[in-house]
């Protein structure tokens, strides 16, 4: 049985090792630092922790002004207000000026739960990915998540991370790889590849596993950045196997799915099956009852999988 | 420290005629562009780069310097002319305004490259925050630079301003000073009309700052409230520069037309008699 753990301690974690590595790292509060993790860094490095209240569009500007006069800034709060409500200054004042700003944005996905579709966030990978200069982590688990963190304090410019509420299994160690911008190629297989993000990578794993009972080779391909997406490894993938399953807790339109047929359509069109939310805000409920009423679990992977055989 | 010797006053008082000249002239060879505004600020800008402002031209990136954010990016005309004339780039650059490749963009840009931008600006109420990102920062490290965020008085319009005016008064931010440029007029009309800003005095004490309210297209006027507000301490100061859009040129003085429309060659020509200047 693997160890849950939500993603958004890996954030956690991650500031406070920051915080002993780098005194230019500074964080911004947006009144939720705590249900974010982030006040484990606030409790220990109270002078480089800013709270400004719940308003995302100053937190955001506040955070460029930092950046400018030399910080780095780590800027979080629910992922629907960090990608939604501020967007604009993500876009203008953030991005335009290519700010050393890192955006945090938690409760990312349905596993929010009972707090139902305004802060389930759905969408923040279209609409940060969209953005010129900007970079976009979806780490898979909390090792992940906290090495994602550390590692673009070191990458200028600026990087929205998205990361959960719940706990999630924790399906990678100390010594899997990983590197921003490039796709982790989990399992090699000759017949699909299941393309996942975030939490639903491990469902692409359990639905290779369940594949392989019925004969079908499947590849797993962890793309924790989807921005700037990883072009090579998905073709080499999608030229191996044929055919593509993408997986996300995340709008089909506009995330993982859409950059991977963007990549595939150019440079090796091969069928492509997306799981996904379809176009439809979420709701109340427990974690695990919403990813199977909304279709994100391995089932669908393997429904999509064998539809996509079909196709080939 | 700079005198406040009338000869002093004078100077930069010509300063502002030959800024309100380049403008013209920059708006005239773009075609496009926002005389009204440019015109109004003019004297508010020409009060810090040509005297207050501790700044080194030469050394753009000085780490000491005071920080200005146009937050009201759309009169860069103004912005920069005081730049290319205190030095930061060639004054022919400045009839490359809004052309392609150019590094004078329609609204300032940080990353074309033109030196003295501090931060891309253009997009309303966003330059407070960045400027109470700024005071954070450089308070944290130690520095003695201050802060000055130009906006405009139908930009207090943006609820995020006030978001930014509350954050600034809640972190006692004396090393910031917004400036309102207070032409009373917006693309749509009068600012009473499109949205009755009134008291806006009183809406900064409210929210922690301390109110200058000044002429602001008055030289000594505007001296001395920069000098008065960086004696503030425990608070972020807000000069509200009263101000006539278009100021200088008789025909754009108050008449909400000439928020967004540039001259055209007759037009420019009667404006550059009237600022004294013979040839367009």
């Amino acid at each position: 049985m693997l160890e849950r753990k939500a993603t958004r301690y890996g954030y956690g974690e991650g500031l406070v090792i920051l915080g002993e590595k780098n005194p230019r790292v500074v964080t911004i509060g947006l009144d939720t630092t705590s249900s974010i993790a982030m006040n484990m860094f606030q409790e220990k490095f109270p002078d480089r922790y800013f709270q400004l209240g719940v308003a995302e569009q100053n937190g955001m500007g506040v955070a460029a002004g930092l950046s400018l006069v030399g910080f780095i800034p780590y800027v979080c709060t629910y992922g629907v207000f960090a990608s939604g409500r501020a967007w604009e200054q993500i876009r203008t004042t953030i991005c335009y000026s290519d700010c050393n700003v890192k955006i945090g944005g938690g409760h990312g996905g349905i596993t929010v739960g009972p707090d139902g579709a305004t802060h389930q966030a759905l969408e923040e990978i279209a609409i940060m990915r969209v953005i010129p200069n900007i970079k976009v982590l979806v780490p898979c688990d909390a090792i992940e998540t906290r090495k994602a963190t550390v590692a673009i304090a070191d990458i200028p410019g600026p990087v929205y991370t998205r990361f959960g509420r719940t706990p999630v299994p924790v399906i990678t160690d100390e010594s899997t790889p990983f590197e921003v911008g490039h796709a982790h190629i989990w399992r090699k297989g000759k017949d699909v590849t299941l393309i996942g993000c975030g939490i639903m990578v491990y469902e692409c794993l359990l639905g290779a596993e369940e594949l392989d009972k019925e004969g079908i080779s499947a590849a797993v391909l962890n793309v924790h950045t989807i921005k700037p997406i990883d072009d090579e490894t998905i073709v080499h993938l999608a030229r191996q196997t044929g055919a593509v399953v993408t997986a996300e807790e995340h709008q089909l339109f506009g995330g993982l799915g859409s950059a991977v047929c963007e990549v595939l359509g150019k440079n090796y069109p091969v069928a492509v099956e997306m799981v996904g939310v379809n176009d439809k805000f979420g709701e109340s409920g427990e974690p695990d009852e919403l990813l199977t009423s909304f279709g994100l679990t391995h089932k669908e992977i393997i429904e999509a999988a064998r539809k996509v055989l079909k196709r080939k | 420290m700079v005198s406040k010797s009338a000869n002093d006053i004078k100077n930069l008082e010509e300063i502002s005629r030959q800024i309100r000249i380049a403008i013209i002239k920059m708006l005239a060879e773009a075609k496009s562009g926002h005389p009204g505004g440019s015109l109004s600020v003019t004297d508010l800008l020409v009060g810090l780069y040509f005297s207050r402002l501790k700044h080194r031209p030469d050394e753009p990136q000085w780490p000491d310097r005071d920080r200005v954010v146009l937050s009201k990016g759309h009169v860069c005309p103004a912005l920069y002319a005081c730049l290319s004339y205190s030095g930061y780039f060639p004054q022919e650059e400045l009839m490359t305004l809004r052309k392609p490749g150019t590094r004078l963009q329609g609204h300032p840009s940080k990353t074309s490259g033109l030196p003295g931008i501090e931060v891309s600006t253009g997009s309303l109420g966003h330059g407070l925050s960045i400027g109470v990102g700024m005071a954070l920062g450089l308070r944290k490290d130690r520095r003695p630079s201050r802060v000055y965020v130009v906006m405009g008085d139908g930009e207090c319009d943006e609820g995020s301003i006030w978001e930014a005016a509350m954050s600034a008064g809640h972190y006692k931010l004396d090393n910031l000073c917004g400036v309102v440029d207070y032409n009373k007029l917006q693309i749509d009309g009068s600012i009473e009309e499109v949205m009755d800003l009134s008291d806006l005095s009183e809406k900064w004490r409210a929210f922690k700052w301390e109110v200058i309210e000044i002429d602001g297209n008055n030289m000594k006027n505007i001296l001395s409230a920069y000098d008065r507000a960086a004696k503030i301490k425990g608070r972020p100061t807000v000069i509200i520069a009263h101000t006539i859009k278009g100021k200088g040129v008789s025909f754009m003085e108050g008449v909400v037309g000439w928020h967004g429309k540039a001259p055209n060659k007759e037009q420019a020509e009667a404006a550059l008699k009237e600022l004294g200047e013979r040839k367009c």
